[in-house]
Protein backbone atom coordinates (compact mmCIF):
# COMPACT_ATOMS: atom_id res chain seq x y z
CA UNK A 1 0.00 0.00 0.00
CA UNK A 2 2.86 2.43 -0.46
CA UNK A 3 0.79 4.21 -3.62
CA UNK A 4 -3.31 4.77 -3.20
CA UNK A 5 -4.99 6.35 -6.07
CA UNK A 6 -7.28 8.65 -4.93
CA UNK A 7 -10.40 9.96 -6.58
CA UNK A 8 -9.08 13.22 -6.93
CA UNK A 9 -5.81 14.55 -6.87
CA UNK A 10 -4.41 17.81 -6.78
CA UNK A 11 -0.81 18.87 -6.84
CA UNK A 12 0.59 22.35 -6.66
CA UNK A 13 -2.18 23.17 -9.06
CA UNK A 14 -2.02 27.03 -10.10
CA UNK A 15 -4.59 28.35 -12.84
CA UNK A 16 -5.22 32.22 -13.51
CA UNK A 17 -7.73 34.67 -15.48
CA UNK A 18 -5.25 36.68 -17.46
CA UNK A 19 -3.38 37.95 -14.97
CA UNK A 20 -5.13 37.23 -11.77
CA UNK A 21 -4.89 34.13 -10.27
CA UNK A 22 -8.08 32.03 -9.34
CA UNK A 23 -5.98 29.00 -7.69
CA UNK A 24 -2.92 29.47 -5.61
CA UNK A 25 -0.58 26.34 -5.47
CA UNK A 26 -3.73 23.67 -4.72
CA UNK A 27 -2.92 20.62 -3.12
CA UNK A 28 -5.51 18.23 -2.12
CA UNK A 29 -6.39 14.31 -1.89
CA UNK A 30 -9.58 13.08 -2.17
CA UNK A 31 -10.25 9.33 -0.88
CA UNK A 32 -13.29 7.59 -3.69
CA UNK A 33 -16.27 7.71 -1.78
CA UNK A 34 -15.11 11.03 0.04
CA UNK A 35 -18.19 13.22 0.41
CA UNK A 36 -16.44 16.80 0.84
CA UNK A 37 -17.93 19.98 1.03
CA UNK A 38 -16.47 23.22 -0.03
CA UNK A 39 -17.72 26.71 1.16
CA UNK A 40 -15.61 30.05 0.95
CA UNK A 41 -16.51 33.77 -0.22
CA UNK A 42 -17.57 34.46 -3.37
CA UNK A 43 -14.55 34.96 -5.36
CA UNK A 44 -12.30 32.42 -3.54
CA UNK A 45 -12.36 29.76 -6.55
CA UNK A 46 -14.26 27.30 -5.03
CA UNK A 47 -16.37 26.78 -8.43
CA UNK A 48 -13.19 27.34 -10.65
CA UNK A 49 -11.62 24.27 -8.44
CA UNK A 50 -14.49 21.52 -9.56
CA UNK A 51 -14.70 22.68 -13.04
CA UNK A 52 -11.15 22.05 -13.14
CA UNK A 53 -11.74 18.48 -12.02
CA UNK A 54 -13.68 18.15 -15.39
CA UNK A 55 -11.68 20.27 -17.78
CA UNK A 56 -14.78 23.00 -17.85
CA UNK A 57 -11.44 25.05 -16.88
CA UNK A 58 -7.67 24.50 -17.76
CA UNK A 59 -5.14 24.70 -14.87
CA UNK A 60 -2.08 26.08 -15.94
CA UNK A 61 0.38 24.42 -13.55
CA UNK A 62 0.81 21.52 -11.55
CA UNK A 63 -1.29 18.15 -12.02
CA UNK A 64 -4.79 17.21 -11.09
CA UNK A 65 -5.44 13.24 -11.72
CA UNK A 66 -8.85 11.76 -11.61
CA UNK A 67 -8.65 8.01 -10.72
CA UNK A 68 -4.55 7.97 -11.60
CA UNK A 69 -5.38 9.72 -15.24
CA UNK A 70 -4.13 13.05 -15.90
CA UNK A 71 -6.56 15.60 -16.60
CA UNK A 72 -5.16 18.24 -19.06
CA UNK A 73 -6.63 20.74 -22.23
CA UNK A 74 -4.08 18.46 -24.80
CA UNK A 75 -5.36 14.55 -24.26
CA UNK A 76 -7.49 12.91 -26.44
CA UNK A 77 -9.28 10.99 -24.18
CA UNK A 78 -11.09 13.80 -22.31
CA UNK A 79 -14.24 13.28 -23.39
CA UNK A 80 -14.94 9.63 -22.07
CA UNK A 81 -12.30 10.47 -18.93
CA UNK A 82 -15.03 12.91 -17.92
CA UNK A 83 -17.81 10.20 -18.15
CA UNK A 84 -16.72 9.26 -14.99
CA UNK A 85 -17.14 12.62 -13.63
CA UNK A 86 -20.75 13.78 -13.25
CA UNK A 87 -21.64 17.28 -12.76
CA UNK A 88 -24.72 19.42 -11.64
CA UNK A 89 -24.43 23.35 -12.17
CA UNK A 90 -26.18 26.43 -10.35
CA UNK A 91 -28.28 27.28 -13.20
CA UNK A 92 -29.58 23.60 -13.58
CA UNK A 93 -28.45 23.74 -17.80
CA UNK A 94 -31.40 21.59 -18.42
CA UNK A 95 -31.35 21.17 -22.89
CA UNK A 96 -34.63 23.69 -23.24
CA UNK A 97 -35.85 22.21 -26.47
CA UNK A 98 -35.49 18.79 -25.32
CA UNK A 99 -38.17 16.41 -22.88
CA UNK A 100 -37.25 15.84 -19.45
CA UNK A 101 -36.66 11.94 -20.84
CA UNK A 102 -34.83 13.21 -24.25
CA UNK A 103 -32.36 15.21 -21.54
CA UNK A 104 -31.87 11.97 -20.06
CA UNK A 105 -31.25 9.87 -22.78
CA UNK A 106 -28.91 12.43 -24.92
CA UNK A 107 -25.42 11.09 -23.25
CA UNK A 108 -26.30 7.14 -22.73
CA UNK A 109 -26.80 6.74 -26.10
CA UNK A 110 -24.70 9.25 -27.66
CA UNK A 111 -21.69 8.85 -25.52
CA UNK A 112 -21.92 5.70 -24.33
CA UNK A 113 -23.72 3.97 -26.75
CA UNK A 114 -26.45 2.37 -25.06
CA UNK A 115 -30.04 1.06 -26.97
CA UNK A 116 -33.09 3.43 -26.73
CA UNK A 117 -34.65 0.68 -24.78
CA UNK A 118 -31.74 0.46 -21.87
CA UNK A 119 -30.92 4.30 -21.98
CA UNK A 120 -35.08 4.84 -21.16
CA UNK A 121 -34.79 2.27 -18.38
CA UNK A 122 -32.42 3.45 -16.81
CA UNK A 123 -33.76 6.92 -17.11
CA UNK A 124 -36.76 6.12 -15.69
CA UNK A 125 -35.18 4.44 -12.64
CA UNK A 126 -33.33 7.37 -11.66
CA UNK A 127 -36.21 10.03 -12.32
CA UNK A 128 -37.75 7.64 -9.64
CA UNK A 129 -35.03 8.19 -7.14
CA UNK A 130 -35.12 11.84 -7.80
CA UNK A 131 -38.86 11.52 -7.19
CA UNK A 132 -40.33 12.98 -10.01
CA UNK A 133 -40.97 9.77 -12.53
CA UNK A 134 -44.59 11.83 -13.61
CA UNK A 135 -42.62 14.89 -15.59
CA UNK A 136 -41.14 12.41 -17.89
CA UNK A 137 -42.56 13.85 -20.87
CA UNK A 138 -42.72 17.61 -19.76
CA UNK A 139 -39.94 20.32 -20.96
CA UNK A 140 -37.70 22.17 -18.38
CA UNK A 141 -39.65 25.22 -18.75
CA UNK A 142 -42.92 23.38 -17.09
CA UNK A 143 -40.91 22.36 -14.26
CA UNK A 144 -40.22 24.54 -11.05
CA UNK A 145 -36.45 25.53 -10.07
CA UNK A 146 -36.14 22.34 -7.37
CA UNK A 147 -37.81 19.81 -10.09
CA UNK A 148 -35.25 21.37 -12.52
CA UNK A 149 -32.16 20.66 -10.50
CA UNK A 150 -33.54 17.21 -9.57
CA UNK A 151 -33.75 16.37 -13.42
CA UNK A 152 -30.19 17.78 -13.68
CA UNK A 153 -28.98 15.34 -11.19
CA UNK A 154 -31.11 12.50 -12.57
CA UNK A 155 -28.95 13.15 -16.14
CA UNK A 156 -25.81 13.37 -14.42
CA UNK A 157 -26.45 10.22 -12.92
CA UNK A 158 -27.57 8.41 -16.32
CA UNK A 159 -23.93 8.23 -17.08
CA UNK A 160 -23.23 5.93 -13.93
CA UNK A 161 -20.32 8.71 -12.73
CA UNK A 162 -17.74 7.62 -10.18
CA UNK A 163 -17.35 11.14 -8.91
CA UNK A 164 -20.52 13.90 -8.79
CA UNK A 165 -19.54 17.52 -8.38
CA UNK A 166 -22.22 19.96 -7.39
CA UNK A 167 -21.35 23.45 -7.72
CA UNK A 168 -23.84 26.13 -5.70
CA UNK A 169 -26.68 23.27 -6.66
CA UNK A 170 -29.62 25.18 -4.35
CA UNK A 171 -28.07 29.13 -5.33
CA UNK A 172 -30.91 29.74 -7.54
CA UNK A 173 -33.33 27.94 -5.94
CA UNK A 174 -36.26 29.46 -4.57
CA UNK A 175 -36.19 28.81 -0.89
CA UNK A 176 -38.85 26.50 -0.34
CA UNK A 177 -37.26 24.34 -2.82
CA UNK A 178 -34.08 23.83 -1.35
CA UNK A 179 -34.73 20.81 0.62
CA UNK A 180 -36.42 18.86 -2.08
CA UNK A 181 -32.37 18.85 -3.87
CA UNK A 182 -30.61 18.63 -1.09
CA UNK A 183 -32.92 15.55 0.45
CA UNK A 184 -32.06 13.63 -3.20
CA UNK A 185 -28.19 14.67 -2.88
CA UNK A 186 -27.94 13.51 1.18
CA UNK A 187 -29.59 10.12 -0.23
CA UNK A 188 -27.21 9.75 -3.09
CA UNK A 189 -24.70 10.68 -0.44
CA UNK A 190 -25.42 7.80 1.62
CA UNK A 191 -24.02 5.50 -1.31
CA UNK A 192 -20.43 4.80 -2.25
CA UNK A 193 -19.92 7.63 -4.78
CA UNK A 194 -17.68 9.99 -4.42
CA UNK A 195 -19.19 13.74 -3.90
CA UNK A 196 -17.72 17.52 -3.82
CA UNK A 197 -20.55 19.85 -3.13
CA UNK A 198 -20.08 23.77 -3.46
CA UNK A 199 -22.36 25.06 -1.25
CA UNK A 200 -23.10 27.55 1.95
CA UNK A 201 -26.21 25.16 3.18
CA UNK A 202 -23.57 24.18 5.98
CA UNK A 203 -26.94 22.20 7.44
CA UNK A 204 -26.31 19.96 4.61
CA UNK A 205 -22.77 19.96 5.50
CA UNK A 206 -23.34 19.11 8.56
CA UNK A 207 -24.92 16.14 7.42
CA UNK A 208 -23.46 14.96 4.53
CA UNK A 209 -19.95 15.73 4.84
CA UNK A 210 -16.93 13.84 5.65
CA UNK A 211 -14.42 16.50 5.01
CA UNK A 212 -14.66 19.98 5.24
CA UNK A 213 -12.70 22.74 2.68
CA UNK A 214 -12.64 26.39 3.46
CA UNK A 215 -11.12 28.23 0.82
CA UNK A 216 -10.44 32.08 0.32
CA UNK A 217 -8.43 33.91 -2.47
CA UNK A 218 -7.42 30.98 -4.02
CA UNK A 219 -6.29 29.18 -1.39
CA UNK A 220 -6.81 26.41 0.79
CA UNK A 221 -6.74 27.94 4.01
CA UNK A 222 -9.05 25.35 6.72
CA UNK A 223 -9.82 21.50 6.05
CA UNK A 224 -11.12 19.22 8.58
CA UNK A 225 -14.05 16.87 9.60
CA UNK A 226 -17.61 18.77 10.26
CA UNK A 227 -17.38 18.45 13.89
CA UNK A 228 -13.99 20.47 14.49
CA UNK A 229 -14.55 22.88 11.66
CA UNK A 230 -18.01 24.23 13.02
CA UNK A 231 -16.96 23.89 16.96
CA UNK A 232 -13.04 24.97 16.17
CA UNK A 233 -12.17 26.02 13.52
CA UNK A 234 -8.36 27.35 13.19
CA UNK A 235 -8.03 30.05 11.07
CA UNK A 236 -9.92 33.42 12.12
CA UNK A 237 -10.60 33.99 8.57
CA UNK A 238 -12.73 30.50 8.42
CA UNK A 239 -13.93 31.57 12.06
CA UNK A 240 -15.06 35.22 10.42
CA UNK A 241 -16.71 33.73 7.71
CA UNK A 242 -18.66 31.27 9.62
CA UNK A 243 -19.84 33.40 12.26
CA UNK A 244 -21.52 35.55 9.25
CA UNK A 245 -23.46 32.74 7.45
CA UNK A 246 -24.23 31.31 10.71
CA UNK A 247 -25.78 34.37 12.31
CA UNK A 248 -28.89 34.14 11.31
CA UNK B 1 -39.42 86.00 -47.08
CA UNK B 2 -37.35 85.36 -49.90
CA UNK B 3 -38.07 80.88 -49.86
CA UNK B 4 -41.82 82.21 -49.95
CA UNK B 5 -40.86 83.83 -53.26
CA UNK B 6 -38.76 81.29 -54.27
CA UNK B 7 -41.23 78.56 -53.74
CA UNK B 8 -44.16 80.95 -55.58
CA UNK B 9 -42.11 81.46 -58.50
CA UNK B 10 -41.02 77.53 -59.03
CA UNK B 11 -44.98 77.11 -58.23
CA UNK B 12 -46.11 79.07 -61.12
CA UNK B 13 -43.56 77.87 -63.71
CA UNK B 14 -44.26 74.32 -62.81
CA UNK B 15 -48.40 75.11 -63.34
CA UNK B 16 -46.94 76.93 -66.67
CA UNK B 17 -44.91 74.50 -68.09
CA UNK B 18 -47.89 71.68 -67.79
CA UNK B 19 -50.50 73.46 -69.10
CA UNK B 20 -47.92 74.72 -72.19
CA UNK B 21 -47.23 71.49 -73.07
CA UNK B 22 -49.05 68.91 -74.32
CA UNK B 23 -49.87 65.44 -72.49
CA UNK B 24 -49.74 62.55 -75.66
CA UNK B 25 -52.71 60.59 -75.44
CA UNK B 26 -51.86 57.76 -73.53
CA UNK B 27 -53.36 54.21 -74.41
CA UNK B 28 -53.90 51.51 -71.75
CA UNK B 29 -53.06 48.28 -72.94
CA UNK B 30 -54.10 46.01 -70.04
CA UNK B 31 -55.76 43.84 -72.92
CA UNK B 32 -51.95 41.87 -73.01
CA UNK B 33 -53.11 40.08 -69.47
CA UNK B 34 -56.60 40.38 -70.58
CA UNK B 35 -57.79 36.60 -69.25
CA UNK B 36 -60.86 36.97 -71.19
CA UNK B 37 -59.02 37.14 -75.00
CA UNK B 38 -56.84 34.51 -75.76
CA UNK B 39 -53.94 36.49 -76.35
CA UNK B 40 -54.40 37.68 -72.58
CA UNK B 41 -54.78 34.16 -71.16
CA UNK B 42 -51.80 32.83 -73.14
CA UNK B 43 -49.51 35.93 -72.26
CA UNK B 44 -50.45 35.53 -68.31
CA UNK B 45 -49.73 31.59 -68.84
CA UNK B 46 -46.54 32.20 -70.19
CA UNK B 47 -45.68 34.78 -66.99
CA UNK B 48 -47.23 32.61 -64.66
CA UNK B 49 -44.79 29.26 -65.76
CA UNK B 50 -41.89 31.55 -64.39
CA UNK B 51 -42.89 31.09 -61.11
CA UNK B 52 -41.32 27.00 -61.27
CA UNK B 53 -37.97 27.87 -62.17
CA UNK B 54 -38.25 30.92 -59.60
CA UNK B 55 -39.16 28.74 -56.62
CA UNK B 56 -36.68 25.85 -57.57
CA UNK B 57 -33.84 27.99 -58.07
CA UNK B 58 -34.88 29.72 -55.11
CA UNK B 59 -34.95 26.64 -52.77
CA UNK B 60 -32.29 25.17 -54.25
CA UNK B 61 -30.27 28.38 -53.51
CA UNK B 62 -31.44 28.65 -50.03
CA UNK B 63 -30.59 25.06 -48.95
CA UNK B 64 -27.03 25.14 -50.47
CA UNK B 65 -26.46 29.11 -48.69
CA UNK B 66 -27.51 27.18 -45.27
CA UNK B 67 -25.14 24.34 -45.91
CA UNK B 68 -22.34 26.57 -47.05
CA UNK B 69 -23.17 29.20 -44.31
CA UNK B 70 -22.86 26.58 -41.59
CA UNK B 71 -19.66 25.22 -43.06
CA UNK B 72 -18.09 28.78 -42.71
CA UNK B 73 -19.69 29.74 -39.49
CA UNK B 74 -17.76 27.01 -37.03
CA UNK B 75 -14.27 27.55 -37.82
CA UNK B 76 -15.37 30.81 -37.40
CA UNK B 77 -16.17 30.30 -33.94
CA UNK B 78 -12.94 28.67 -33.24
CA UNK B 79 -10.68 30.07 -30.06
CA UNK B 80 -7.90 30.06 -32.51
CA UNK B 81 -7.24 32.36 -34.88
CA UNK B 82 -5.72 31.11 -37.50
CA UNK B 83 -8.62 28.50 -37.90
CA UNK B 84 -11.28 31.64 -37.92
CA UNK B 85 -8.96 33.97 -40.37
CA UNK B 86 -10.16 31.72 -43.64
CA UNK B 87 -13.79 32.18 -42.39
CA UNK B 88 -13.61 35.78 -41.69
CA UNK B 89 -11.86 36.35 -45.27
CA UNK B 90 -14.74 34.32 -47.23
CA UNK B 91 -17.17 36.25 -45.22
CA UNK B 92 -15.48 39.74 -45.96
CA UNK B 93 -14.54 38.66 -49.82
CA UNK B 94 -18.39 37.19 -50.90
CA UNK B 95 -20.23 39.84 -48.78
CA UNK B 96 -18.34 43.32 -50.93
CA UNK B 97 -19.30 41.67 -53.95
CA UNK B 98 -22.90 42.33 -55.77
CA UNK B 99 -24.88 39.38 -57.24
CA UNK B 100 -24.61 40.66 -60.64
CA UNK B 101 -21.11 40.95 -60.95
CA UNK B 102 -20.80 37.62 -59.49
CA UNK B 103 -23.05 36.15 -61.72
CA UNK B 104 -21.57 37.47 -65.03
CA UNK B 105 -18.21 36.21 -63.44
CA UNK B 106 -19.74 32.83 -63.12
CA UNK B 107 -21.68 32.54 -66.26
CA UNK B 108 -19.58 34.64 -68.69
CA UNK B 109 -16.10 34.59 -66.96
CA UNK B 110 -15.40 31.29 -65.43
CA UNK B 111 -15.65 29.02 -68.44
CA UNK B 112 -12.68 30.76 -69.90
CA UNK B 113 -10.90 29.65 -66.57
CA UNK B 114 -11.98 26.06 -67.11
CA UNK B 115 -11.03 26.34 -71.22
CA UNK B 116 -7.35 27.49 -70.04
CA UNK B 117 -7.46 24.37 -67.59
CA UNK B 118 -8.41 22.02 -70.34
CA UNK B 119 -12.09 21.94 -68.77
CA UNK B 120 -14.31 22.01 -71.32
CA UNK B 121 -17.99 22.47 -70.13
CA UNK B 122 -20.94 25.41 -70.84
CA UNK B 123 -22.61 26.61 -67.39
CA UNK B 124 -25.69 25.22 -67.14
CA UNK B 125 -28.20 28.65 -65.92
CA UNK B 126 -30.23 26.97 -63.49
CA UNK B 127 -26.81 25.70 -61.46
CA UNK B 128 -24.86 28.63 -62.79
CA UNK B 129 -27.49 30.59 -60.87
CA UNK B 130 -28.06 28.33 -57.96
CA UNK B 131 -24.56 28.27 -57.13
CA UNK B 132 -23.41 32.26 -57.50
CA UNK B 133 -26.82 32.82 -55.12
CA UNK B 134 -25.74 29.82 -52.74
CA UNK B 135 -22.68 31.94 -52.14
CA UNK B 136 -23.68 35.48 -52.76
CA UNK B 137 -26.23 34.46 -49.95
CA UNK B 138 -23.88 32.29 -47.51
CA UNK B 139 -22.11 35.00 -45.69
CA UNK B 140 -24.85 36.44 -44.73
CA UNK B 141 -26.42 33.23 -43.47
CA UNK B 142 -22.87 32.30 -41.93
CA UNK B 143 -23.20 35.67 -40.39
CA UNK B 144 -27.13 34.72 -38.81
CA UNK B 145 -25.76 31.02 -37.41
CA UNK B 146 -23.12 32.75 -35.67
CA UNK B 147 -25.12 35.20 -33.57
CA UNK B 148 -27.48 32.15 -33.41
CA UNK B 149 -24.94 30.04 -32.06
CA UNK B 150 -23.48 32.93 -29.59
CA UNK B 151 -26.47 33.58 -28.40
CA UNK B 152 -26.77 30.37 -26.46
CA UNK B 153 -25.54 30.18 -22.90
CA UNK B 154 -22.08 28.84 -22.39
CA UNK B 155 -24.00 26.59 -19.72
CA UNK B 156 -24.99 24.60 -22.44
CA UNK B 157 -21.89 23.70 -24.20
CA UNK B 158 -21.00 22.92 -20.42
CA UNK B 159 -23.42 20.33 -19.86
CA UNK B 160 -23.14 18.75 -22.84
CA UNK B 161 -19.81 17.92 -22.35
CA UNK B 162 -20.40 17.07 -18.49
CA UNK B 163 -22.39 14.26 -20.15
CA UNK B 164 -19.55 12.95 -22.46
CA UNK B 165 -20.90 14.29 -25.73
CA UNK B 166 -18.28 15.67 -28.08
CA UNK B 167 -18.22 18.78 -30.52
CA UNK B 168 -19.99 17.34 -33.43
CA UNK B 169 -22.67 15.98 -31.32
CA UNK B 170 -22.96 18.81 -29.12
CA UNK B 171 -23.38 21.39 -32.19
CA UNK B 172 -26.34 18.94 -33.78
CA UNK B 173 -28.48 17.61 -30.63
CA UNK B 174 -27.68 20.68 -28.05
CA UNK B 175 -26.65 23.88 -29.63
CA UNK B 176 -27.99 24.02 -33.17
CA UNK B 177 -31.10 22.83 -32.29
CA UNK B 178 -31.47 25.53 -30.53
CA UNK B 179 -29.99 28.27 -32.50
CA UNK B 180 -32.01 27.49 -35.23
CA UNK B 181 -35.30 28.23 -33.46
CA UNK B 182 -33.54 31.55 -32.60
CA UNK B 183 -32.56 32.87 -35.78
CA UNK B 184 -36.16 31.54 -38.08
CA UNK B 185 -37.05 34.77 -38.81
CA UNK B 186 -33.75 35.95 -39.72
CA UNK B 187 -32.93 32.97 -42.00
CA UNK B 188 -36.56 33.87 -43.51
CA UNK B 189 -35.88 37.01 -44.08
CA UNK B 190 -32.83 35.99 -46.15
CA UNK B 191 -35.13 33.34 -48.37
CA UNK B 192 -37.22 36.01 -49.11
CA UNK B 193 -33.94 38.19 -49.86
CA UNK B 194 -32.77 35.09 -52.20
CA UNK B 195 -36.09 34.74 -53.90
CA UNK B 196 -36.21 38.83 -54.73
CA UNK B 197 -32.30 38.48 -55.88
CA UNK B 198 -33.18 35.05 -58.10
CA UNK B 199 -34.51 38.13 -60.72
CA UNK B 200 -30.85 38.73 -61.71
CA UNK B 201 -30.55 35.30 -62.77
CA UNK B 202 -32.31 36.71 -66.15
CA UNK B 203 -29.33 38.22 -67.48
CA UNK B 204 -27.76 34.37 -67.70
CA UNK B 205 -30.89 33.47 -69.71
CA UNK B 206 -32.78 31.58 -66.71
CA UNK B 207 -36.62 31.28 -67.87
CA UNK B 208 -37.71 32.65 -64.34
CA UNK B 209 -40.78 35.52 -63.69
CA UNK B 210 -38.37 38.33 -64.96
CA UNK B 211 -36.62 36.61 -67.80
CA UNK B 212 -40.10 35.92 -68.78
CA UNK B 213 -42.01 38.83 -68.16
CA UNK B 214 -38.55 40.22 -70.15
CA UNK B 215 -39.27 38.21 -73.47
CA UNK B 216 -43.10 39.39 -73.11
CA UNK B 217 -42.73 42.67 -73.06
CA UNK B 218 -39.98 42.74 -75.86
CA UNK B 219 -42.91 41.25 -77.96
CA UNK B 220 -45.51 43.29 -76.84
CA UNK B 221 -44.16 46.21 -76.12
CA UNK B 222 -46.74 46.94 -72.76
CA UNK B 223 -43.66 47.51 -70.10
CA UNK B 224 -46.36 48.68 -67.63
CA UNK B 225 -48.47 46.13 -67.58
CA UNK B 226 -46.59 43.42 -68.00
CA UNK B 227 -44.08 44.86 -65.08
CA UNK B 228 -47.14 45.78 -62.91
CA UNK B 229 -48.13 42.34 -63.55
CA UNK B 230 -44.45 40.64 -63.01
CA UNK B 231 -43.96 42.93 -59.50
CA UNK B 232 -47.54 41.26 -58.13
CA UNK B 233 -46.17 37.47 -58.96
CA UNK B 234 -43.47 38.38 -56.45
CA UNK B 235 -45.36 40.02 -53.83
CA UNK B 236 -48.05 37.37 -53.59
CA UNK B 237 -44.42 35.14 -53.67
CA UNK B 238 -43.41 36.24 -51.26
CA UNK B 239 -46.32 36.82 -48.96
CA UNK B 240 -47.25 33.54 -49.35
CA UNK B 241 -43.62 32.39 -47.87
CA UNK B 242 -44.35 35.48 -44.40
CA UNK B 243 -47.30 33.54 -43.73
CA UNK B 244 -45.94 29.75 -44.30
CA UNK B 245 -42.72 31.30 -41.97
CA UNK B 246 -45.10 32.79 -39.53
CA UNK B 247 -46.75 29.53 -38.99
CA UNK B 248 -43.81 27.85 -38.60
CA UNK B 249 -42.26 29.89 -35.81
CA UNK B 250 -45.64 28.97 -34.31
CA UNK B 251 -45.32 25.78 -34.44
CA UNK B 252 -41.94 25.32 -33.17
CA UNK B 253 -42.55 28.03 -30.06
CA UNK B 254 -45.22 26.11 -28.95
CA UNK B 255 -42.88 23.01 -27.88
CA UNK B 256 -40.36 25.33 -26.22
CA UNK B 257 -41.95 27.77 -23.86
CA UNK B 258 -39.11 29.64 -23.06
Amino acid sequence: MSKKTFAVEFKNVDKWFDDFQVLKNINLEISVGEKIVICGPSGSGKSTLVRCINNLENHQSGMIKVYGHEVSSKSKKDSKMLTQVGMVFQQFNLFPHLTVKENLLLGPMKALGLSRSDAEERAISLLKRVKIPEQVDKYPSQLSGGQQQRVAIARALCMEPDIMLFDEPTSALDPEMISEVLDVIIDLAKEGITMIVVTHEMGFAKKAADRMIFMDEGRIVETGAPEEFFKKPKTDRCKLFLNQILQH
Amino acid sequence: MQNKTIITILLVTLVISCSSTDVPEVTWGWYVIDPRTSQGWNNIIFMLNGFSATIRLSIVAAVFSMMIGLIVVLPGLSENRWIRLPSRIYVEFIRSVPLLPMLLWVFYGFPFLLKSMGVNIPIDPFWGAVITLAISDSAFTAEIYRGGIQSIEKGQTEAAKTVGLNYYQTMSYVILPQALRRILPALANQFIYIVKMSAFAYVIGMQELTKRAFELNSNEYRALEIYTFLIFEYLILVLVISFFVRWLERKLGADQRR
